[in-house]
């Protein structure tokens, strides 16, 4: 490792840190633990400052046991707090957080005083972060943990997984949910402390939960979140590092994560906000359209079989429309061969009108099941059944016109479309 | 800190206004922390208290953007700047929430640390040459409180925190009744007309505003400790809230005195101490609280506990002469019928002090008296036994164990109604008799 320099050391570091703690966070996420990271942070200061009392002396392996110790006191106490007292688990984490770091900040005081020895110029990191002071003897030690944590996740993982996503069902299965619990924590406070004197305290609580909330956008498999934010971590880490010379590498390291977790946030697939925004937006054409189609079939409906030539100002009255839309509709519809537009003249085609027929049919059944089944008010029912026929899946409609036919309701009507139980054109249909 | 002897020694400072520089930062901790407890009783009913600790963080960049904006370090300006993230913190938290499904918590996590971070960035770019501590931010300077610049007569720190002090205050005492009812019940606030989200808001906003003012005085983590331990502690004694906002204000003043006195004896930080010492305060609460403490539930198990074994040994001496038996029940043996330990030998010992039971020899007797207790609880083990079988159905080998738990529960309105309700008289199932 001796050729390695400095800038090369620090990226190796950050990455694994970064990697191992999208790991862990992922885990703490999901099983809604993701303050426990910050809490951790915290509470690790008073132990660190002991250890350099009693050591006097920097060195890591001795800091991070210390830490260790009183990240794990910090633990314990919020579950007995929580168990013992009325006070829920949020005050809990706060009061064990500030207290705890309350603590630390005095021992570090007292550290401080000139008559008190030693090197002290590496704790401060504790609480900002100073990866640019990263020994190959630290490196070492963050990829050692790295292994083992990876390790003990790769072993654990089919626990791991029952525990998160259903405890209860893994408790009457006979897992033993609470150790299995206290191990993922345990993993958790063992990365926290590593990774402390790197990226300082509230970065590194931002290190365990920003990784594994982008992952989550991305996948619903635990492997494949556990891989992606291992990923992302990794790649905070160096891009950070890189990106961020000249500023505190813990913030630039985070502010990298939280961009790579917006730009998730915003274009995953499936659960981004705009992927999201698009399934809405589609859904919201076929409404239009459909209504479209229904209103153009309701004012065909008393010539049928013959195709009337439709003069759009009755369209226009018909149903509300804005005005643009109806323009840009009928153009959409006229394109996909379901009207013919001469002038200011629309008619259906064949295949309009089948089109059409059917979604006036599944309008009208849906209206019939919700008088007869469920006694809604003939002139309630059109626009309850205006916002679900959309939505109504093929077999249901074959179930409700089974149901109308066998129990001879289903009035059999030109094209197999029921007479509409209301006047048409009334002021429901306006909206 | 080590400076603080000397500057407490410095005599021209220590005049000002005639108070010693001692009583200016007990003040300065006192109003920070009544200020923080204030707000910080409603966080915690809400089960928000991390909300504190993520504002706390949080603000950091909208001072840096206020400082840059302004140009100076006014009051008005850091507090718009910091109410203004406040409300940005919460509405990124629950737009996150709401419409990217994120965890709560993780999306709380994620936006506090983001901005934070942006903050830390933005300070290092824009701030480097000014003085502009970030570990100031951590530690607070309670110790250079009173030579602050002075606003108004006072030292600014006790400005800022005695204003959003009175500014909470108003706030509280006039929407407390909004306050009260959307933090218990939100739905219910927002059906009668007041919006909980509003309130909410509001809340967070003064959070946001405490948090800041108390900032350059005292340090974040004393904030965060002042938002949640008080009220915390408070919760722990009292049920009422009206009375817990007062408890918490009198936890912070304690917590204010006793970490100044503290932190003056070992030399250290004063912030930290005032945290250390409401986190004791916490601690001693929650063991000794009347109502919900360690010892007094200890206690009050241990009583329960005691009771129970009396009852049963009575019992057991009932049962033991109905039965003739031509062998008496010794002492040990009742002692270890009834689990043994220190707890059977006090049990049996007070008995024998109230003269329920005699003891001859090695051989234990029920006296009249003792005679008249076993009588009632054997009759109502043996009510509950009969009722359970008559009315529930359960088959017989299955009564004894829940009659055996309940019996010490039932009084004497309750026997008479299990009496009216069974149909059998005067004979459980078992075929024994119920005692009259």
């Amino acid at each position: 490792m001796t050729g390695l320099t400095l800038s090369d050391k620090v990226m190796i570091g950050t990455a694994l840190l970064g990697g191992m703690s999208g790991v862990v966070g992922s885990f703490a996420v999901l099983r809604g633990r993701s303050l426990v990271g910050d809490m951790l942070a915290h509470a690790a200061l008073p132990g660190v400052c002991l250890a350099f009392l009693l050591m006097g002396n920097r060195n890591l392996l001795g800091l991070s046991l210390g830490a260790l110790a009183s990240g794990l006191l910090a633990i314990g106490a919020v579950t007995l707090v929580v168990r013992w007292t009325r006070t829920k688990e949020d005050a809990a984490i706060g009061i064990v957080l500030s207290t705890f770091f309350g603590a630390g900040v005095v021992l570090l005081s007292i550290i401080q005083k000139p008559a008190i020895g030693g090197n002290k110029a590496g704790l401060n990191s504790y609480l900002f972060g100073e990866p640019g002071n990263m020994l190959t003897g630290d490196l070492v030690l963050l990829a050692v943990v790295a292994v083992f944590v990876l390790m003990a996740v790769s072993l654990l993982f089919k626990e791991f997984k029952l525990v998160c996503f259903d405890a209860d069902f893994a408790q009457s299965q006979g897992w033993p949910t609470l150790r299995l619990d206290l191990a993922m924590m345990a993993f958790l406070a063992v990365v926290t402390i590593v990774g402390l004197p790197i990226v300082g305290v509230i970065l590194m609580a931002a290190m365990i939960i920003l990784p594994a909330a982008t992952a989550r956008f991305w996948t619903n498999r635990l492997h494949v979140l556990l891989l992606l934010a291992g990923g992302f971590g990794m790649a905070a880490g160096i891009l950070g590092t890189k990106l961020g010379q000249g500023l505190p590498a813990g913030a630039s390291i985070v502010l990298t994560a939280a961009a790579i977790f917006t730009v998730s946030l915003l274009f995953a697939p499936r659960r981004g906000i705009v992927a999201r925004l698009l399934v809405e937006f589609r859904l919201r054409k076929r409404v239009v359209c459909e209504h479209l189609l229904r209103s153009l079939y309701e004012l065909s409906e008393s010539q049928l079989p013959q195709l009337p030539t439709l003069p759009l100002p009755r369209i226009r009255e018909y149903r509300y429309w804005q005005p643009w839309l109806l323009d840009r509709l009928l153009s959409q519809a006229a394109a996909k061969g379901l009207i013919l537009q001469v002038d200011q003249t629309v008619q259906l085609t064949p295949l309009g009108l089948h089109r059409a027929a059917e979604l006036t049919k599944a309008h009208r059944l849906w209206e019939m099941y919700l008088m007869q089944c469920a006694n809604i008010a003939p002139d309630h029912v059109d626009r309850d059944a205006d916002d679900m026929e959309h939505l109504l899946p093929e077999s249901l409609l074959l179930e409700l016109e089974q149901q109308l036919a066998d129990e001879g309701r289903l009035p059999r009507v030109q094209a197999d479309v029921p007479a509409s139980p209301h006047q048409l054109g009334s002021v429901g249909n306006r909206q | 800190m080590n400076t603080l002897s000397a500057i407490c020694a410095f005599p021209l400072l220590a005049l000002l206004d005639g108070l010693s520089v001692g009583a200016w930062i007990v003040l300065t901790g006192v109003a920070t922390n009544v200020a923080c407890a204030l707000v910080g009783c409603f966080l915690v009913l809400r089960r928000m208290s991390l909300m504190g600790d993520a504002i706390s963080h949080a603000v950091l960049p909208g001072l840096v953007v206020a400082f840059l904006l302004s140009g100076s370090m006014g009051i008005v300006p850091l507090f718009v700047g910091a109410a203004a993230v406040g409300l940005l913190t919460t509405f990124l938290t629950q737009t996150l929430h709401q419409y990217a499904r994120v965890p709560s918590d993780a999306s709380l996590g994620v936006v506090f640390t983001s901005l934070f971070a942006l903050g830390v960035v933005l300070v290092k770019k824009y701030m480097a040459g000014l003085h502009f501590d970030v570990a100031c931010v951590y530690e607070g300077a309670l110790e250079l409180a009173p030579f602050a610049q002075p606003v108004a007569g006072l030292p600014r720190p006790l400005f800022t925190t005695l204003l959003v002090l009175v500014v909470n205050l108003v706030v509280l005492v006039l929407l407390w009744k909004e306050l009260k009812l959307s933090a218990f019940d939100a739905s219910l606030a927002t059906t009668m007309g007041f919006s909980a989200t509003a309130m909410h808001y509001l809340l967070m906003a003064m959070v946001a505003v405490t948090t800041v003012a108390s900032f350059e005085a005292v340090g974040s983590i004393l904030v965060v400790a002042m938002l949640i331990v008080p009220a915390a502690t408070a919760h722990l004694l009292t049920d009422r809230l009206s009375v817990m906002v007062v408890l918490s204000a009198v936890v912070g003043v304690a917590a204010a005195v006793v970490g100044y006195e503290a932190a003056l004896f070992w030399d250290t930080n004063i912030a930290g101490m005032m945290t250390v010492a409401v986190g004791a305060i916490y601690g001693l609460t929650v063991l000794f609280s009347p109502r919900y403490g360690l010892i007094s539930a200890l206690i009050h198990n241990a009583r329960m506990s005691l009771r129970v074994l009396r009852e049963d040994l009575l019992a057991m001496l009932y049962r033991v002469e109905e039965l003739g038996s031509d062998k008496p029940l010794t002492a040990l043996a009742a002692r270890k019928a009834v689990g043994g330990g220190l707890l059977a030998r006090w049990g049996l010992a007070e008995l024998v002090r109230t003269r329920q039971i005699v003891r001859a020899g090695q051989q234990l007797r029920l006296t009249d008296q003792g005679r008249k207790a076993a009588r009632r609880l054997v009759r109502s083990h043996r009510l509950w036994e009969t009722y359970l079988v008559e009315q529930l159905g359960m088959p017989l080998d299955h009564v004894h164990e829940p009659a055996h738990r309940v019996e010490h529960f039932i009084d004497e309105r309750l026997r008479q109604e299990l009496e009216a309700q069974i149909e059998t008289q005067g004979q459980d199932p078992h075929g024994r008799e119920i005692p009259e």
